[in-house]
């Protein structure tokens, strides 16, 4: 089943104050269906992460199509009102960072259960599969009930993934998750998105070691700096 | 230049917004205060309005507060006796009956919204007894409730706001604001003054509450750091004029109008 389907997007930043316009990305085109997981590949300064907040809409894409076949109903994520946008990611569209942003006085364990919370599950189930995640996370148990503000880099992170994860998304976008993961958390994110991807979750992800997730990649978007080709290309899909 | 390509109406989202003015205009004088400002805000949903002084981004709240009059534009609120009814052409005592009721403001200066020489409770109960409540035992427990619903140390409930901190002043602004659970909650400023950790915790409190209560909450500041905390959609307003609006992450990260990027930037 087709999730979404990029046509001619484009990115460019205006700079007002240099009146100049800086080029992202041009013209990229290529489908994502449910349950597929999917790289996105290309050197430095090539516009990855550039294109996960487009769809995110961090950033507002310029020009081209995103249609995205969500629970709701199809909508084009490039031009969608930002109500509707903001309503997808409450339900449907997850995307994770390399950073995590803590609350004070909201320990990791509250933090990782709080989009089960939102999602209606009672606080006690949820709290217990956040602890599950936790685990398997592998972050120390005496954490559980600490503030992550004063964790280390990789412990934050390890909150981060396991709040990003707990829920099923339908849409998943990743931008470089495993920097600064040790080898449980990497396998651990590995497992997770395998058990995501069963469950049909389609995800686009960004990776600056992709042999970390070597074996769910089922196919591969390749972005070529502009200075080139501007033009995005698939390499052969793997067989499924 | 090309202008920020225009966004679709929702097409997803059902809900019909808890808020919405059109075309708000103020003058002062000659001096126009506002022009054509249009908005609109959901249940449980944190509206950010952002602009330097002068900008206008308070004397919308004080329209949407109905402390003031327009010069044109209509507003309304989404509310069972009032439905579909334009806020202001309210007559002084029905005005007063929706400001009591379905909304509150915590203001960044307490005395505008306290008297700082009555008790704390007191400060609180005075909402109850303007909507009609007499009794002293149901005037304390209530004002006891939205105190500590604002983490207010109950203890000390019966202290005058002048003998507290700023962060303590500010928590008894919000519970006589959350004291009859209004639909719309106002913030003007409402941590500029205090140091960083208390405006933290602050926030962390208005966040819980607007989540727990599903307030619709539009909050105006010049701290960018405490609109990403709190907002999910922001407007920018630059001379009276709505300049950009957009999802805060958006405005913050990805600003188009000239304006924003300079307010951004200067901020970082």
């Amino acid at each position: 089943m087709r999730l979404l389907s990029v046509e001619g997007l484009t990115k460019r930043f205006q700079i007002h104050q240099l009146r100049r316009e800086v080029p992202a990305f041009d013209s990229l085109s290529f489908e994502l269906s449910g349950g597929e997981f999917k790289l996105v590949s290309g050197p430095n300064g090539a516009g990855k992460s550039t294109l996960l907040r487009c769809l995110y809409r961090s950033y507002l894409p310029t020009s081209g199509k995103a249609i995205y076949c969500s629970r709701l109903g199809t909508i084009d994520l490039a031009r969608a009102a930002d109500e509707d946008i903001a309503l997808l990611r409450r339900q449907e569209i997850g995307y994770v960072s390399q950073f995590l942003r803590p609350r004070p006085r909201v320990s990791a364990l509250e933090l990782v259960a709080e989009p089960l919370v939102h999602a209606g599950k009672s606080r006690d189930a949820a709290l217990r599969d956040a602890g599950e995640s936790l685990e398997a996370f592998g972050l120390k148990p005496e954490l559980w009930n600490a503030y992550p503000t004063t964790f280390s880099g990789g412990e934050q992170q390890k909150v981060n993934l396991a709040r990003a994860l707990i829920r099923p998304n339908h849409l998943l976008l990743l931008d470089e998750p495993t920097a600064s993961l040790d080898a449980t958390a990497r396998l651990a994110l590995a497992d997770r998105l395998d058990e995501l991807k069963a469950q049909g979750v389609g995800i686009l992800g960004v990776f600056h070691h992709p042999e970390d997730v070597g074996e769910l990649v089922d196919s591969r978007i390749e972005i070529a700096p502009l200075e080139s080709t501007n033009v995005a290309y698939e390499p052969e899909a793997r067989p499924a | 230049m090309t202008a920020a390509p225009r966004l679709d109406a929702p097409r997803l989202l059902k809900a019909q917004p808890v808020l919405s003015t059109v075309g708000l205009r103020k003058t002062y004088g000659k001096v126009v205060a506002l022009e054509d400002v249009s908005l609109h805000a959901y249940r449980g949903e944190v509206l950010g309005i952002v602009g330097e002084s002068g900008s206008g981004k308070s004397t919308v709240l004080r329209l949407l507060n109905l402390q003031e009059s327009p010069d044109g534009g209509e507003y309304f609120l989404d509310l069972p006796e009032r439905n579909r009814q334009n806020l202001f052409v309210l007559n002084r005592f029905e005005t007063r009956q929706v400001r009591v009721h379905h909304i509150g403001i915590v203001y960044q200066n307490p005395h505008l919204g306290l008297r700082m020489k009555n008790t704390s409770s007191g400060n609180v109960a005075e909402r109850l007894i303007l909507a009609g409540e007499r009794t002293f035992a149901t005037l304390r427990g209530s004002a006891r409730d939205s105190l500590s619903a604002s983490e207010f140390p109950v203890a000390r409930m019966d202290d005058p706001p002048f003998k507290l901190s700023g962060g303590m002043q500010q928590r008894v602004q919000l519970a006589k604001a959350i004291a009859l659970r209004p639909t719309l909650l106002l913030l003007d400023e409402p941590t500029t003054g205090l140091d960083v950790s208390v405006q933290a915790l602050v926030l962390d409190t208005l966040k819980r509450l607007q989540y727990e209560l599903g307030i619709t909450l539009i909050i105006v500041s010049h701290d960018l750091g405490v609109i990403r905390t709190l907002a999910d959609r922001v407007m920018v307003m630059r001379g009276g004029r709505v300049v950009e609006a957009g999802l805060t992450d958006q405005i913050l990260e990805d600003p188009q109008h000239p304006y924003t990027q300079q307010l951004v930037h200067a901020k970082l």
